[in-house]
């Protein structure tokens, strides 16, 4: 990895970004997106931007391409990438630069291909319209390209069409076109955001590799501190448009300046936390208005730290040789020192051994998907997403469900709360079989078993008053005597999860994402529930307000005695909250065991992998890297025997051939391998 | 980093740019409203008048409809006919007014009772999904293997001539499309998780689907509505040229046309019909167009 | 794509039966009874020729063997006598419909020619005045009565400026060229007739402009609507991203997206012609389907309607099993998977 702080200081940066201020000008006011972002990139140096959703580092990194539409325009500031004023040129020489010199490798791979173009005719127009290549020369290229990012059978990979790919493979195509004309500067805009962390690690691998080989500067930006440690030498963390603080990750990681990181730190749950206080620490609020910055510092009204000075606008001044921050309190060379512990809450009770009756018991629980034929002459096709799974959840705990996606963990949820009816198998909710039970039938015990959902933008009803949102349940299951009653207990409901009562009036497009789901939760409790399951609550929030819900929810399982069944894909969210895992595997329960067991001794060659390739925030830690290679097969067709053999590091004859029974190896540590520990990080 | 000084001037240097920028998008922005709202302004107005003429149709005509009048036959417009007279002397500008009553309840009927249908059986289908879907939807897919106008035609033909058959055949042409939009609207809703959300507390389908679920879809059915009211009184007028509208002394436009069409020198007997058919379509198209810019997220930047 | 061609054939087989269905049932259960309707009043108070004439026509079996009957002579082409003509309705349609395909043909071609590149121009340049002037322009287009626009024309074009030919396929100094396939443009030059060829083109200049301004106006709309939506997408971006010149983001990669829901609107365009002609071809004396049908609407010819209603499904669903067949080869995802 090099060093961007081995690089001599005077030569000329590749690129320098002089207090750089991009606004949209919206009907709705001027959005001050990116306001004075300067920073410094050598060659073949690796940057990673960090910040969350409307800290402008999106924006910042598409105005270095100039790729800026209306409304969006640089009203100030100088960016000069190798000697040329990027701001000063016109759209031609843009053009020129654009894909050639600097590429762009965007989110989503899934819509950034063309789906009715193939891969070869999008590859090669790369590489053509920059006359750099004959259409021969870049048609030859194209398949090497493909080769080097890691695409089996590159030529009859150029003859696909984008939908063929997975998202993980399409990323690969995507940075196959970023490197074509070989350019000095890669902007990667969360890459690996809408992967799989698996995928997620072999993209950071292949994007690590391709900067050490070819010297081709990277700047990442990610909301994610963990991956962008994991491959830049150098980070810039956003907030409020402008950069709060730059400096080496590992700096960052110990001993963060500006009470923002500290803030990013401890928010995100740790894999190698300690198990002690469940909460995280938070900071209050909502990041400001990007309309109308401040006055001042633009983090004070959050920041723990704040001090009378910080009235004044900081301005980002160096700490020591290698960092600066934008802040007042560290500004003498302090390091910031947590604020006393809040008072500790209640320790989570530990419940595995008392609670003899499980309240949700799930044996050989299949369901299969008849996918609708292209035509009938076709055979009908099964998604089988899910394909036996065991589970018993007990009064009083927390279940975690972890897994990629596929795996079938939100379509148990749903079977669970029989939002689907099951092929096979049985579900037992407090001893009573609803598994093939009517709706009506059910109805009464919905007012017991719950569920929070994922999209807080699609899980409220639009059209319907925050309100009617909260009431509509109290009245179905008579929990309102009058109207008078219901506004009562809606406003109560509304305190419960931290919002004001005046939030009944409102709709819900006025809530931010965190308050939305607030509400999401509060419709879940509205009527009194044991068990609630959660569908990724917290997967679409950014680091600071998952942060904030969990400790909602773990407070609220303390209050009313909730049962949770957590459902997640980060690892480390489901080790902080839960007291017992289980991880899936296309279809299939692979292991399951109390959290911190899982965690400190994984059995299960995937477990040992999904582990291994989460990022982590330690920068320390010098443990193995397992990076498991090719796709999740597709639960159309899953393999023979043990359906993970065919990604398996340790997978043996005996593998395909039969698969393995979930079989109990420790107390309340189960098992589904033929070779179990046969893979280790140690 | 940067020194405080270069940025602060920087900031002057913004600051200034943007009470420029602010002024020039002061008049950008009244130029873009008046570019989005003149189209469907226009039409509103236009569809405005025509239903106030045809409500005080009896007060503000100077004629009745149907008084013949042999010897004043075929006038040219004047001041005692703005639009001149037809073959039997009936003075055209009362006919197209009282015209206006037939071509606004007909296409009103049709449409409003045509979607009303559709949107039913297609939500139906969509929320119910299984068998019950497949046979709507076959059904509906059936229905659009005939042209509209030819259906209604038969039908018309085969009930017999007058507004009410009329109004049936096209109501059994109508309803499909509705359907067609309907399911793929609900199909959209029901997706997301708002809809698991009450399925899970325990609503209804009714209620889902009728409580929660439509009012979510209203949008793009009213703008097929308004934009299918000119298309109703399109077809309508054609049923009517084809003799299979109206039964003849009613004043209709489509009727006034055909009977006209032989007329090329007497060109105001059918123009003037054509012309108030041309306008009212056009009324709702413009405010359906507008509404449809109005509801797309793609068209309404900023 | 063999196998999936062929499960469409067999739905569009399915559908055409459904049809013959409908049609049967419109014919044979709405109130108004059909032999009263054909015979005329004497004959029809007279109830032995009645009773004869429904046992002729079968009419007194019960109706599920009615039907069997009924597609017993579809299957040998019978679809009844006109009454007007005295003919079968089958050879009357042979006879006027090659007319209705050459002006549709015509019509359906000068509404691609203009709109797709109108619909796409509007879209690339967006709210400058070729936007406006195109959407103006099209909703025209899609409110004019084609009945009335076809008077118009003539009266301005033929009857006012005579700058065109007036109504009818060709000129009365020309003689029509023996008929081989019944195409006008094809048996003219056949024959020879190359001055007839001319007529016969200019003769089908304002019938194709007046039956092309609805389909134009809903071509334009859709391919702006589909261009605009194939533009906001992230492959767009992509490209820009990659250095591509304008002209190239637009025409190969927004296009190719925008002209999937135009390939779908076909059928309803082509929907829009049939009816067009009906109401058209009347006024310009075009001899052909459009005309029939509406002489025998006027006379109410209830075989010869119920014939032209049943070819014009089929034709429809053969046009709507062309638009999947063709948006199959146009779209990747369809197939290939």
């Amino acid at each position: 990895m090099p060093d961007g702080a081995d690089i001599p200081k005077d030569a000329e940066p590749l690129l320098r970004v002089r207090d750089l201020r991009t606004w949209f000008f919206t009907d709705a006011g001027v959005v001050r997106a990116v306001d004075g972002v300067s920073f410094t990139l050598h060659r073949g140096e690796t940057l990673g931007i960090v910040g969350e959703s409307g800290s402008g580092k999106s924006v910042a990194a598409k105005s270095i391409m100039h790729l800026l539409e209306e409304p969006a325009r640089i009203v100030a500031g100088s960016i000069r990438f190798r000697g040329r004023e990027i701001t000063a040129l016109s759209e031609a020489e843009l053009r020129e630069i654009r894909g050639a010199e600097i590429a762009m490798v965007f989110q989503d791979p899934m819509t950034s291909l063309n789906p009715v173009l193939r891969i070869s005719r999008q590859l090669i127009e790369t590489m053509t319209a920059h006359d750099r290549f004959t259409s021969a020369a870049a048609r030859a290229r194209a398949a090497s390209l493909l080769g080097r990012m890691g695409i089996a059978g590159p030529a009859q990979a150029l003859d696909s069409w984008p939908h063929q790919f997975s998202g993980g493979m399409r990323q690969r195509v995507m940075l196959a076109m970023g490197f074509a004309n070989e350019p000095s500067l890669i902007l990667a805009d969360e890459p690996t955001t809408a992967l799989d962390v698996t995928i997620q690690a072999q993209i950071l691998d292949l994007l690590r590799a391709l900067n050490a080989d070819l010297g081709t500067a990277v700047i990442l930006i990610s909301h994610d501190l963990g991956v962008i440690a994991t491959i830049c030498s150098r980070v810039l963390v956003m907030y409020a448009g402008e950069v709060v603080e730059e400096g080496r990750p590992e700096d960052l990681l110990t001993d963060p300046r500006h009470p923002y990181t500290w803030a990013l730190l401890h928010a995100a749950p740790r894999l190698d936390g300690t198990a002690g206080d469940r909460r995280l620490a938070t900071i209050e609020g909502q990041p400001p208005d990007a309309r109308a910055w401040p006055e001042g510092c633009r983090f004070r009204a959050r920041c723990p730290f704040a001090i009378d000075a910080c009235a004044q606008h900081p301005e980002l001044l160096p700490i020591d040789s290698h960092r600066s921050a934008r802040c007042w309190v560290t500004q003498g060379g302090a390091a910031l020192h947590p604020p006393a512990p809040r008072a500790a809450a209640g320790v989570a009770a530990a419940p595995q051994a008392a609670a003899p009756a499980p309240l949700l018991l799930v044996a050989g629980l299949v369901k299969h998907f008849p996918l609708p034929r292209e035509n009938f002459l076709e055979q009908h096709r099964v998604l089988r997403a899910v394909d036996g799974v065991d589970l018993q959840v007990f009064p009083g705990e927390t279940v975690g469900l972890v897994g990629e996606s596929g795996c079938g963990k939100s379509t148990l949820a749903r079977l669970v709360m029989r939002l689907e009816e099951p092929t096979a198998g049985r579900i037992l909710f407090d001893g009573q079989d609803i598994s093939h039970a009517s709706q009506s039938a059910i109805r009464p015990l919905r007012r017991r078993m719950q569920m929070i959902f994922q999209d807080p933008y699609a899980s409220l009803n639009p059209r319907m008053m925050v309100g009617e949102i909260l009431a509509g349940p109290l009245r179905l299951h008579g929990l309102a005597h009058g109207a008078a009653d219901a506004r009562a207990q809606v406003g109560e409901l509304l305190n419960l999860v931290g919002l004001p009562r005046e939030s009944a009036a409102r709709f819900p497009h006025e809530f931010s994402g965190g308050q939305r789901q607030r509400i999401s939760i509060a419709r879940a409790l509205a009527v009194q529930p044991v068990f609630v399951v959660g569908d990724e609550p917290i997967s679409a929030l950014d680091v600071n307000i998952q942060a904030q819900i969990i400790n909602l929810m773990i407070g609220l399982q303390e209050r009313l005695n909730l049962t949770y069944l957590f459902i997640a894909h980060d690892l480390a969210v489901v080790r902080h909250i839960s007291d017992r895992i289980v991880v899936l595997y296309l279809g299939r329960v692979v292991e399951t065991a109390p959290a911190a067991a899982l965690f400190r001794q994984p059995l299960h060659p995937y477990t040992v992998s999904l582990i291994s390739a989460v990022p982590t925030l330690d920068a320390s830690a010098s443990k193995r890297r397992i990076v498991l290679g090719g796709e999740v097969p597709s639960p159309l067709n899953p393999p023979s025997g043990c359906h993970f053999r065919t990604r398996c590091p340790a997978a043996a004859a005996r593998c395909a051939a039969e698969a393995p029974v979930l079989a109990e190896v420790a107390a309340g540590h189960r098992v589904a391998c033929h070779f179990p520990g046969a893979l280790a990080t140690a | 980093m940067s020194p405080p000084a270069f940025g602060a001037a920087l900031t002057d240097a913004a600051a200034a740019s943007l009470s420029a920028t602010a002024t020039a998008s002061g008049t950008g922005r009244r130029r873009r409203w008046l570019r989005r709202y003149l189209l469907p302004a226009i039409g509103g107005a236009v569809i405005a008048a025509w239903l106030l003429a045809a409500l005080l149709a009896p007060w503000i005509t100077p004629y009745a409809p149907d008084t013949v009048n042999v010897a004043g036959r075929l006038a040219a417009p004047s001041l005692a006919h703005w639009l001149g007279t037809d073959e039997l002397g009936r003075d055209v500008l009362t006919r197209i007014i009282y015209g206006a009553r037939t071509s606004l309840t007909v296409g009103f009927s049709v449409v409003l009772i045509g979607s009303a249908a559709g949107t039913l059986v297609g939500a139906v289908a969509a929320y119910a999904r299984g068998w019950a879907e497949e046979v709507l939807m076959r059904a509906t897919d059936l229905m659009f293997c005939f042209p509209p106008i030819i259906l209604a035609m038969a039908i018309a033909a085969a009930l017999g001539i007058g507004t009410r058959n009329t109004v049936i055949a096209m109501l059994v042409v109508w309803w499909p499309k509705f359907a067609r939009l309907a399911r793929s609207l609900v199909l959209g809703q029901r997706s997301l998780e708002y809809v698991a959300a009450a399925r899970t507390i325990g609503f209804p389908p009714s209620h889902i689907l009728f409580r929660q679920i439509l009012p979510n879809a209203v949008g793009p059915l009213v703008v097929l509505i308004t934009l299918d009211l000119g298309n109703a009184i399109l077809v309508f007028a054609g049923l009517s040229f084809l003799g299979l509208g109206v039964v003849p002394p009613t004043p209709e436009w489509g009727s006034m046309v055909s009977e006209g069409r032989e007329l090329v020198s007497q060109w105001w007997v059918a123009t003037f019909p054509g012309i108030a058919i041309l306008t009212v379509v056009i009324g709702f198209n413009f405010v359906g167009d507008g509404l449809r810019d109005w509801l797309d997220p793609h068209a309404r930047r900023r | 794509m063999l196998r999936y061609i062929a499960s469409r054939l067999v739905i569009a087989a399915a559908m055409v039966l459904l049809a013959t269905l409908i049609i049967f049932l419109i014919a044979n259960t709405v109130p108004g009874d059909p032999v009263l309707t054909q015979l005329g009043d004497i004959a029809a108070n007279n109830p032995a020729i009645v009773e004869a004439y429904r046992h002729k026509w079968g009419l007194d079996l019960p109706m599920g063997e009615r039907y069997w009957v009924f597609l017993r002579g579809l299957a040998h082409g019978d679809l009844g006598i006109s009454i007007s003509s005295q003919r079968p309705v089958i050879d009357d349609i042979a006879q006027y419909a090659p007319a209705t395909i050459e002006l549709s043909t015509v019509a359906f071609m000068l509404s691609l020619i203009f709109g797709l590149p109108l619909g796409v121009l509007a879209a690339m340049k967006r709210d400058s005045w070729i936007d406006h002037v195109a959407r103006v322009l099209s909703l025209t287009g899609v409110s004019a009565p084609t009945f009335w626009l076809a008077f118009i024309m003539l009266a301005v074009f033929y009857g006012w400026l005579g700058w065109a030919p007036g109504p009818g396929q060709i000129g009365g100094d020309q003689f029509p060229p023996p008929v081989v396939t019944g195409f006008m443009l094809i048996d003219a030059p056949l024959a020879g007739q190359w001055a007839t060829f001319r007529d016969a083109l200019a003769h089908l200049v304002l019938p194709s402009i007046v039956l092309a301004s609805a389909t134009m106006g809903l071509i334009t709309r859709t391919t702006r609507a589909a261009m605009l939506e194939a533009l906001s997408q992230d492959y767009i971006r992509v490209a820009r991203a990659k250095g591509l010149r304008r002209h190239a983001i637009m025409l190969r990669h927004a296009l190719p997206n925008a002209l999937l829901p135009v390939v779908t609107l076909g059928g309803l365009a082509y929907a829009q012609l049939l009816t067009g002609t009906v109401l058209t071809e009347t006024i310009f004396s075009w001899p052909g389907l459009g005309r029939y049908t509406f002489q025998s609407a006027e006379i109410l010819d209830f075989p010869a309607i119920m014939g032209v209603t049943l070819v014009v499904a089929i034709v429809y669903v053969i046009v709507n099993l062309l638009v999947d067949v063709s948006y199959a080869l146009l779209d990747p995802r369809v197939m290939r998977r």
